[in-house]
């Protein structure tokens, strides 16, 4: 007994929190928002390693890019928040084709350090490139659900906000699973990550292939910032933060797994949420990212749902 | 006299520094099956590569007449040419089946499904695993599938980098009985890089031998088969 008490006065555990169950399902309600942050983020990450094998580290900067774009037809064009988002998406899509065009087509596909390197190096361009343009004063962008929320359980809250970004997670996940499987681009796509010579031998253009990767990332992560934003306040370095927490959920997820990289955020927003309200973590918040990491590295390098290679000699 | 379909003149290929081929002439006349010889590091795959635009080559390259040589692998391909490259010419984490349907790629046809389903008779064992992983396949299930996806574009040239490797010497046969099959029925003119010279003479109409990266020897494939000099550098008797 006095090893726990003292347990739990190193990590500040207060038995009456512990207790609470209103605030276990306020938090399970809040890391459930989160997570579907981070996947979102995440599967934007996945679909570049699914093709490429390397991890765009310029991801979080063109969903920050596109996020400002989002701000910009919104708060400052008027345009409803939805339909403000669509056309950041489309427009952080032509900058990411763009950019891949210039920086990354010249670099042969297949050595992947030089590559990621150049995202490194563009993860720092656009981020500055943001700041000087649109400075580093905070900003609010509204989010694209209704606040309120439908269901209601003392202080724990399931509000439309965490429905939508929920739902927005499963939707976007459900149709690149289609696009994937059930398309000749998706096809393309495949054949391009699985075996780079032979998608060349079959016809398929690989440039522009990785080109459209690129830009579907882009989209994906610019919605995912659209998520992020509402909920804390816009300004140039707020996705790098959200890139560890989703970087950690891919790796969770097994990094070229879709599902991989929703449960794998979902279970980091919990974690998160929990830990930090439970064991008043809150300093080290992004600490548990980088121990998930870890720890996934440590024990299970595929990840939760990533494909082991099968291959017979 | 028949036509000649792929001529070669004046190919040179290089890595980077190091020169591979200097300079080799050859040609398949149209529905012919060739086969080139050669020791290793000769240039046999290098030559195949050149055709396809895989390496980077000077020469010109001629098919049905048309220059080949300073365009994309991906247009060439669209032209008609199939390669299966040496050893693992599938996609190993799609299924049998999309590895067909990627063979397909360019082609907009509405038969696509009819000639899966004709490789898959042709090939009974592709049809049974049609939905396993390509890279759970053997060896020779996996070479039978890389042919299979190379014949799904209906090419007018398939070229065949050492379809034998690694293969049991039944299988090999097998293999090679389907490619003059092939050959019959569709007129699909090969150019066959093989180290079983045996096999391959057998089966060829015509014959080239590359020795450091020249065009030391060529003719008919029965001529080569009973030149002393073929027979002791690459059938061994």
């Amino acid at each position: 007994m006095v090893v726990l008490a003292s347990v739990l006065g190193v990590f500040d555990i207060s038995l009456d929190k512990l207790s609470n169950g209103e605030l276990w399902l306020a938090q399970f309600f809040r890391g459930l928002s989160d997570g579907a942050t981070y996947a979102s983020v995440a599967l934007a990450l996945v679909m570049i390693y699914k093709s490429t094998g390397f991890i765009n580290f310029a991801q979080g900067s063109l969903a920050l890019l596109g996020v400002y774009l989002a701000y910009i037809f919104s708060v400052e064009q008027g345009l409803p928040v939805a339909l403000a988002v669509a056309c950041a998406m489309v427009a952080s899509a032509v900058v990411a084709a763009f950019i891949e065009r210039v920086f990354i087509r010249p670099f042969p596909p297949d050595h992947v350090l030089p590559l990621v390197i150049v995202t490194l190096g563009l993860l720092l361009i656009i981020d500055s490139a943001v700041g000087i343009v649109w400075g580093f004063r905070t900003r609010s962008l509204p989010s694209m659900f209704p606040s309120g929320a439908p269901i209601e359980w003392g202080i724990a809250q399931l509000t439309w906000r965490t429905i939508g970004n929920l739902g927005t997670v499963f939707a976007v996940v459900g149709l690149l699973y289609l696009l994937l499987s059930r398309t000749k681009v998706g096809l393309a796509f495949r054949a391009v990550s699985s075996n780079l010579e032979s998608a060349r031998l079959v016809g398929i253009r690989v440039g522009p292939t990785l080109g459209f990767g690129w830009a579907l990332a882009a989209a994906i992560g610019t919605l995912g910032g659209a998520l992020v934003v509402p909920d804390l306040l816009l300004e140039p370095s707020i996705m790098l933060r959200v890139l560890i927490f989703s970087l950690a959920a891919a790796a969770l997820g097994g990094l070229d797994s879709l599902v991989g990289a929703v449960i794998g955020g979902l279970v980091v927003g919990l974690a998160r949420n929990l830990l930090v309200t439970f064991l008043d973590l809150s300093e080290l918040a992004l600490a548990t990212a980088v121990a998930v990491i870890l720890v996934v590295l440590l024990v299970r390098p595929t990840g939760l749902f990533g494909s082991t290679t099968v291959e017979r000699v | 006299m028949s036509t000649v379909y792929l001529e070669v003149a004046g190919l040179k290929a290089a890595y980077g520094d190091i020169q591979v081929l200097h300079g080799i002439d050859f040609s398949v006349d149209e529905g012919q099956i060739a086969v080139i010889l050669g020791a290793n590091g000769a240039g046999k795959t290098t030559t195949l590569r050149a055709l396809c635009a895989m390496v980077s080559t000077e020469g010109s390259i001629r098919l049905a007449g048309e220059e080949l040589a300073g365009h994309r692998t991906a247009d060439i391909v669209r032209r008609g040419v199939a390669h299966v490259p040496q050893g693992r010419g599938t996609f190993p984490e799609l299924s049998v089946e999309e590895n067909l349907m990627a063979g397909a790629y360019v082609r907009s046809d509405a038969e696509v499904r009819a000639d899966i389903k004709q490789w898959y008779e042709t090939f009974p064992v592709l049809g049974e695993r049609r939905t396993q992983a390509a890279g759970s396949l053997s060896g020779g299930e996996q070479q039978m599938l890389a042919i299979a996806r190379a014949l799904m574009l209906r090419p007018s040239l398939l070229l065949l980098d050492e379809p034998s490797l690694g293969l049991a010497p039944m299988i090999t046969r097998a293999l090679f009985e389907q490619l003059t099959a092939i050959n019959a029925d569709a007129g699909t003119t090969m150019l066959v890089v093989e180290q079983n010279a045996a096999l391959a003479l057998g089966v060829a109409d015509v014959a080239y031998v590359l020795e450091a990266g020249e065009m030391a020897l060529s003719g008919p494939a029965d001529e080569l088969a009973a030149d002393d000099n073929v027979r002791r550098a690459y059938l061994g008797y």
